[in-house]
């Protein structure tokens, strides 16, 4: 992709090479530092797969004591670090820096206690999303978030993130499911915030850890509540012919105080995507296809899915269909959730946006990026977190061709910005990473940025912790506008980066 | 009241030395005045949850009540954004109309200081961060905010959050600011999500003989897929009479008996959903086994306000605590408290609402001390005339207060905002 740029590289650290890889061997076992080539390599990139950077060195601590000596060391020597958890992350959050030890929370993946009785499991950060559900759906339990990367993505990386899902607008995204973390700061210190009590007492440090992407505290454990799954869990299937009655029966089942668990839209180029990738049965006529789901008791669902049917037959539904069975329910979910894949099948590389919008305004959402997809004459299909508002287009394209990624991103920053005039955010679950860096500032003025920045140089004085993530390059927003890179020359060199 | 203006800043000050700022501008105004002065500053809206924290020593006041009314309110996008200083009645009545709610259930303080009715702001009420029965199911005050405006310690105009629910765009200062008691941020504006409220509410109350068993119907209950909303537990104290009149007096419902200990359970929505909820918990409590009576949704409604009233410490001289432990810990808690203290048990068996008698101040030394050892916190909620400080109001520990000064430092230096209502040096 375009030129990305990152902080100075600090000469000093990269001088001083082999004196760090000696004292991090001294740290933890020599075994977990990784300086080889080849041994690093893996670790160039997150799901953010078109921004490379080869770290300094790879560390993988076992215990929060080792995290913590190893802050430490890097703390007292300027040595930058990047926290990495599964590199799930679209947002290039976990992108290393050549100056930077790369530290990978990767062997924190056991599970430590499970206790049903304060309705919470206490995990290492590393263990996966799902990994939480599977230890203890066998009592009927689960862990509520349930972003589409569950199978890989670790519960650290979700504290980082503050990911969401599907169920976001009932059950809440990851900040809204824990109850506590221990966390270790960029010098040393190791902390706890809340524990097994529900809220804490104070300043709510575990609300400000949520989403901040790695760049005030290292993660180390996680306390995630976990509810006991619903009597019931039914889904309807809805087709529309247009946009503007598809979205129009989405905003209805709001207004008439129905809160689906889950509510999504797809638009009619991801109908076709899916159902020729994963043969769902949608209703390939449609221009919009609506899929709502309801939990509850066994009237209550059968009473909500009534309603929900009368509003969208009222809004000319073009077909509407029922599950009678979790079998077909999860049918129903089966081209959504191979939304991505099928993308990925039909170009050879797709570019996922992560804009949230209020409810109403998707019909002029779509419109929009249907006139950006002529306009740059590149192909989009769009998902839509219906519930909470949370949009998905994805741009196809082919990354051989260099000027189609520029259009590409340029396509995906406006259409970012198209969301933040509708009343919307730039990123609603996948972080602002290095990804949407410089569109803090369509959303956040100086003020607003620089008092965030100014939490995390109190927090890390040295800004060592996962330096030029989420904060634009340059920092006087109000003044400069978006940051234009060109040929990789910054148009202020002298100025701070951050 | 004199009111004069002050010809520096242009913004009215009365004769208390307290600034009336008509917006947000004016009220970066005035605190960049503040700022510049050095002058610690207390906040204040109505000021009706001002006994809760240290006592600040400042001599001049921020008076934010001239920012009130609704900005915007859009039902079908669940969210209300509202000036910081309008008033929560004024906000619950709007949301009424259209059938929806504040889904956390704001406690009213003014029970416990005057006997009466005092709501007070929804900016103030974020600053406390206080959440009503509700809460084991829904989350916080801090869950259902989205985003805020307002002005940090140096005069600066500050916005976080937005109006979606799902967003990571920057830090999330909404959640800071939530129960900061306004010592980082005057607030200006704030967005609220909003839920649709259930139609009906009934409740079971069990008559409990048998102590041992409220933690393990506690256990039942959140181990349950019934989506209990309410359970609380009202002790019987045999030692006190006056206690005992007053219970039932609050609690004073045709398919109630007052007298002795019960426990109660909500449960919301519709008829048939509330019938076949009210079913499955018959089972899974063994109701049949136990005492039991049904509160109508013609009880139910009021018995849930009175609760979050905390009616049963109306007007109360002697010191009020609150407890939040690991459910877990309930039975040893409990154990301890005894025939000693008069308390209830909210949150399904996580909160306790403790009153300790005043001149009494060793006593909450001791059950802070405990609460802690159980993983849990204590807030002294309301003073005795007499406290004499020894136990600190809010518990934090060492490591926090670190990492908090550091904040607070980040959004104001000067320590201009609420000086040491939270903490010393904050």
């Amino acid at each position: 992709m375009s030129e990305l740029v990152l902080p100075k590289i600090d000469k000093a650290t990269i001088n001083k090479k082999e004196h760090i890889f000696k004292n991090l061997a001294k740290i933890i076992n020599p075994e977990n530092v990784l300086s080889h080539a080849d041994e690093i390599k893996p670790y160039e990139t997150d799901a953010l797969a078109a921004y490379k950077q080869t770290p300094l060195a790879v560390v993988m601590p076992e215990n929060t004591q080792e995290v913590s000596n190893i802050l430490k060391f890097c703390h007292e020597e300027n040595i930058k670090v990047v926290p990495r958890g599964a590199g799930t992350g679209l947002s290039g959050g976990a992108l290393p820096l050549q100056d930077a030890v790369l530290l990978s929370l990767g062997k924190f993946n056991k599970i430590l206690e499970i206790d049903f009785e304060n309705k919470c499991v206490v995990a290492q950060p590393g263990v996966t999303n799902l990994g939480l559900t599977q230890a203890v759906q066998h009592k009927g339990f689960y862990y509520a978030p349930d972003p589409s990367s569950q199978l890989a993505c670790s519960i650290g990386g979700n504290v980082a993130e503050n990911s969401g899902g599907v169920h976001s607008l009932k059950y809440g995204t990851t900040t809204n499911n824990i109850l506590g973390v221990e966390m270790v700061m960029m010098d040393g210190t190791i902390c706890r915030l809340g524990g097994k009590t529900l809220d804490q007492e104070g300043y709510d440090l575990m609300g400000l850890i949520c989403g901040s992407e790695g760049l005030l505290g290292v993660i180390t454990e996680v306390t995630a509540k976990i509810l006991k799954k619903p009597q019931v869990v039914k889904a309807a299937l809805i087709g529309f012919p247009t946009i503007e009655e598809g979205g129009n029966a989405a905003t209805e089942i709001i207004s008439n105080g129905i809160v689906p668990a889950g509510m999504e839209i797809m638009d009619k180029a991801l109908i076709e995507a899916t159902d020729n990738f994963s043969k769902a049965g949608y209703p390939r006529d449609a221009e919009l296809l609506l899929i709502v789901e309801l939990d509850g008791t066994e009237s209550e669902v059968d009473e909500l899915l009534k309603e929900v049917s009368i509003i969208c037959k009222k809004n000319n539904c073009s077909s509407l269909k029922l599950s009678n069975n979790e079998k077909e329910r999860l049918s129903f979910w089966a081209g959504r959730k191979a939304a991505f894949p099928a993308c990925g099948a039909m170009a050879p590389d797709y570019y996922c946006m992560d804009g949230s919008i209020p409810r109403g305004k998707l019909a002029e959402a779509l419109l929009e990026i249907k006139k950006l997809s002529k306009k740059y004459n590149l192909p989009v299909a769009n998902c839509f977190h219906a519930g909470d508002g949370n949009l998905h287009p994805l741009i196809m394209y082919d990354g051989g061709d260099k000027e189609q990624l520029r259009k590409t991103e340029e396509f995906g920053s406006e259409i970012l910005k198209a969301c933040v005039r509708l009343g919307g955010v730039i990123t609603g679950e996948h972080g602002v990473g290095v990804e949407k860096r410089e569109l803090m500032c369509e959303m956040f003025n100086d003020n607003d940025i620089q008092q965030q920045l100014d939490i995390k140089s109190s927090l890390d004085e040295k800004n060592l912790l996962n330096p030029g993530k989420v904060y634009p390059i340059l920092r006087k927003c109000a003044e400069e506008g978006r940051v234009h890179v060109h040929r990789g020359e910054e148009k202020f060199p002298d100025l701070p980066r951050f | 009241m004199s009111i004069e203006v002050r010809k520096n800043s242009q913004i009215f000050q009365d004769s208390n030395k307290t600034y009336y700022p008509e917006d947000e501008i004016e009220v970066s105004s005035v605190v960049k005045e503040l700022y510049k002065k050095n002058l610690p500053t207390e906040l204040i809206g109505t000021g009706s949850k001002s006994f809760i924290g240290n006592k600040i020593q400042s001599a001049n006041k921020l008076s934010l009540s001239k920012l009130v009314g609704i900005i915007e309110y859009l039902p079908e996008e669940l969210y209300i954004k509202v000036k910081a200083n309008t008033s929560l009645e004024i906000i619950e009545k709007e949301l009424e109309k259209n059938n929806q709610e504040l889904a956390f259930e704001p406690i009213d303080f003014g029970f416990i200081e005057s006997g009466k009715s005092n709501k007070g702001t929804i900016g103030g009420y974020l600053s406390c961060n206080f959440a009503g029965s509700r809460r084991f199911k829904v989350g916080s005050a801090r869950d259902h905010i989205l985003g805020f405006r307002g002005v940090n310690g140096k005069g600066e105009i500050i916005k976080s959050g937005g109006t979606v629910v799902k967003n990571v765009t920057g830090y999330d200062l909404s959640k800071l600011v939530t129960g900061s008691f306004g010592t980082l941020v005057a607030l200006t504006e704030v967005v609220l999500k909003v839920l649709p409220k259930k139609k009906l509410s009934n409740t079971i109350i069990i008559y409990i003989e048998d102590k041992n068993l409220v933690n393990e119907l506690f256990e039942k209950i959140s181990s349950s897929s019934s989506e209990v909303s309410g359970a609380v537990y009202v002790p019987d104290e045999p030692q006190d009479e006056s206690y005992n009149h007053n219970k039932e007096m609050v609690f004073k419902f045709n398919d109630l008996k007052s007298k002795g200990s019960f426990l109660a359970l909500r449960i919301e929505g519709d008829k048939t959903s509330i019938d076949e909820r009210i079913k499955a918990l018959t089972e899974e409590l063994e109701l049949n086994k136990l005492n039991i009576s049904l509160l109508d949704v013609h009880q139910s409604v009021p018995f849930w306000k009175k609760i979050n009233n905390l009616e049963l410490f109306a007007k109360t001289k002697n010191n009020l605590l609150r407890a939040v432990i690991p459910p877990s810990k309930g039975g040893e808690l409990m154990q301890n408290l005894g025939n000693k203290f008069k308390y209830y048990i909210d949150w399904c068996g996580s909160l306790y609402w403790i009153e300790v008698k005043s001149k009494k101040n060793m006593q909450i030394v001791e059950i802070k001390k405990l609460i802690k050892e159980l993983g849990g916190y204590l807030t002294i909620i309301k003073t005795s005339p007499d406290y004499d400080y020894e136990e600190t109001i809010f518990t934090v520990d060492h490591t926090r207060l670190l990492i908090s000064e550091k904040i607070k430092k980040s959004f104001d230096p000067k320590r201009v905002f609420n000086p040491g209502r939270m903490y010393r040096g904050i």
